[in-house]
């Protein structure tokens, strides 16, 4: 087909034009590049499902009494303070990154470091299946099998005792199982991206092995390192399932870990699934209250991608 | 004169003599340095299985508290609060299914053309190119409940105004997986060598002509571990169907223009919040139906993976 239609072009020569202008060929670039703006868009329809409902709502409820405590959206009369939740999500990240922390970097530093090859090939993909355990199991076991063990554990009157029915700490420890996966994984590949001869330097100079990985290794890669932790507080920050079977629904402007709380997303979803008729002000409070976590989560994950960026670009 | 020994064998016997020689001559190391190191490979293994211990104790806590409820029941039998001896799943299962179907024909063709377009066509040094790189990066990390606030104030309601219907929930999860298979598919098509790409271009195909016949067969693998994935991640997500409508005990076989729905977490979810211990042993049997099923595709895109990944 091609060839003919060469041949007949230029009569004695063939033409060195294209046979034809290919607009085939341009459209469906055009329709691939239509599939990638569809992910802007998508990220569009968020602000635009969010900005409207958050505007009207800043039209009844002035700045200074969102930015307060007591987050009562549903009493009569209601209130909306909404740093009662934000210290609930504040609270069970906490809780959380300070178990996910240690572990996940210990884990990323024996895979990296000490393990052989081939434990490395098995133990990897199996921490990797936490990750992909959907989180409402996470909050079954939380709240199930987690939270009784803290109340039998806890030492009494200990910052007020844990006899309560929910408790910030049990979904804290759940969230925390959730980003164990996330830290070990990115920080055992930025610590694996280190160039060997930094660690032959080290040993060279009569470094341990635990030297080498403290010292050289680790500083080495703190940019990815840091990144997964930050990633990780995202997530966490974004985390409903776990929260909302196993931290109760009472907002609470505390750290204390034997509390019950309210998360920013454990309030969406929960006022969200009953019967809330739109244009009420409670509807309008589920939006403001996912502008702000939706803020909080696009400001750690700029930070994150641009840490991650960092440690791709010095080493690859 | 030849030698008895061979070069390499001497060399070895050379090596090992001056290695005999500085041990003896400068001792191991120092007694607390290798302690300390003991130790600290100790804590390290340490975190590796409290993590591998909370994978485990999750599996066995599932297994053990669902294991009354386990028969074909939970497939064949619709959820009750009146009959929960033989209450099941059978509507979230159908719900389930057929949002997976509806996502599948959604983002298989959205993500290849997205990860074509910017691994293909795109010029990184573009700023709009840019912005779209970034903006997927940020999109994948955005909490799935902003997505169900988007579905409800965009989809159920708003310009699209579908309703409460399983549709709506379906292109909810769409969007909230599309990251996923684009990133997954862009590794995937950057893995097939420039070689092929030049080799055919040198023999006159076109740039599309080279894409669709030599780019996309070596990237189909890799692609196909993405979808899985992705379905998977679908599969498993609660918190934005709660606010598009997947509601609580829906008793019949759902449709998917019409009516209310179901999906599996969900339902886990409805009977998890349930403090009677019935609704505790049917939300524990549900999890581990949801993560046999889990575990099973993940099995296959690993299978998929090492099977027909090509090395170059």
């Amino acid at each position: 087909m091609e060839a003919t239609s060469i041949g007949a072009a230029g009569g004695g020569r063939p033409s060195l034009e294209a046979p034809n202008r290919r607009t085939g060929e341009k459209a469906i670039k055009g329709l691939l590049a239509l599939c990638a703006v569809l992910s802007v868009l998508t990220t569009t329809a968020i602000v635009i499902a969010l900005i409207g409902p958050t505007i009207s709502f800043f039209q009844t409820v002035s700045f200074g009494e969102f930015f307060s405590t007591d987050w009562s959206p549903t009493f009569n009369p209601p209130s909306f303070g909404v740093f009662d939740i934000i210290m609930g999500t504040l609270n069970v990240t906490l809780w959380g990154m300070l178990f996910a922390i240690p572990i996940g970097l210990g884990a990323a530093i024996y895979l990296a470091e000490y393990a052989s090859r081939r434990v490395r090939k098995v133990v990897k993909p199996i921490i990797e299946i936490l990750a992909g355990i959907p989180t409402v199991a996470i909050g079954f076991f939380a709240v199930s099998f987690l939270l009784p063990i803290i109340q039998n554990v806890w030492p009494g009157e200990f910052l007020g005792g844990a006899d309560k029915p929910f408790l910030a700490i049990a979904a804290g420890l759940g969230i925390g199982l959730l980003i164990v996966p996330i830290i070990a994984s990115i920080s055992e590949d930025a610590m694996s991206a280190v160039p060997q001869g930094l660690r032959e330097g080290a040993y060279a100079m009569g470094a341990t092995k635990a030297k080498v990985a403290t010292r050289v290794v680790f500083p080495a890669a703190l940019s990815g390192i840091v990144a997964s932790i930050v990633l990780g507080i995202s997530r966490a920050v974004g985390e409903t399932m776990i929260v909302v079977l196993a931290a109760g629904s009472t907002p609470n402007a505390t750290l204390n870990p034997v509390e019950s709380i309210q998360a920013i997303t454990s309030f969406v979803a929960v006022v969200a699934t009953g019967d809330i008729s739109q244009g009420s002000i409670t509807y309008e409070s589920v939006f403001a209250a996912g502008t702000v976590l939706f803020l909080m989560t696009l400001a750690l994950n700029v930070i994150s991608i641009r840490l991650v960026r960092r440690f791709r670009e010095v080493y690859d | 004169m030849e030698s008895a020994v061979p070069p390499t064998e001497r060399a070895r016997y050379a090596v090992a003599g001056a290695r005999a020689n500085v041990a003896a001559t400068l001792g191991s190391q120092p007694r607390g340095d290798v302690n300390r190191n003991n130790a600290f490979a100790g804590l390290l293994f340490l975190s590796i299985l409290i993590a591998l211990a909370g994978l485990l104790a999750l599996l066995i806590q599932a297994g053990v508290e669902g294991a009354p409820a386990i028969s074909t029941n939970l497939l064949t039998e619709p959820p009750s609060t009146i009959d929960t001896a033989n209450a099941g799943f059978r509507p979230a299962l159908i719900g389930s299914v057929m949002m997976i179907v509806f996502v599948i024909v959604l983002i298989v063709p959205l993500g290849v053309g997205s990860a074509i377009y910017l691994e293909e066509y795109a010029d990184g040094t573009k700023w709009w190119n840019r912005i779209i790189e970034l903006n997927i990066q940020n999109l994948a990390a955005v909490p799935s409940i902003i997505y169900g606030i988007l579905g409800l104030g965009l989809i159920v309601r708003g310009p699209l105004s579908l309703g409460f219907i399983l549709l709506a929930g379906a292109i909810t999860l769409a969007l909230l997986v599309l990251p996923v298979v684009i990133i997954a598919a862009r590794e995937a098509i950057r893995a097939v060598p420039p070689s092929i790409r030049e080799g055919s271009l040198a023999l006159g195909a076109t740039q599309w002509q080279t894409i669709r016949r030599q780019v996309l067969p070596a990237a189909i693998p890799g692609v196909a571990t993405g979808v899985i994935l992705a379905v998977s991640r679908a599969l498993g997500e609660t918190a934005p169907l709660l606010l598009v409508g997947a509601t609580v005990f829906v008793t019949f076989d759902p449709t998917p223009l019409e009516g209310n729905y179901s999906a599996l977490p969900v339902q886990i979810f409805q009977y998890a919040t349930r403090p009677q211990e019935d609704f505790q042993t049917l939300a524990a049997a549900g999890i581990m139906l949801m993560l046999v099923v889990l575990i099973a595709m993940n099995s296959v895109a690993i299978w998929l993976r090492n099977r027909y990944e090509q090395k170059w």
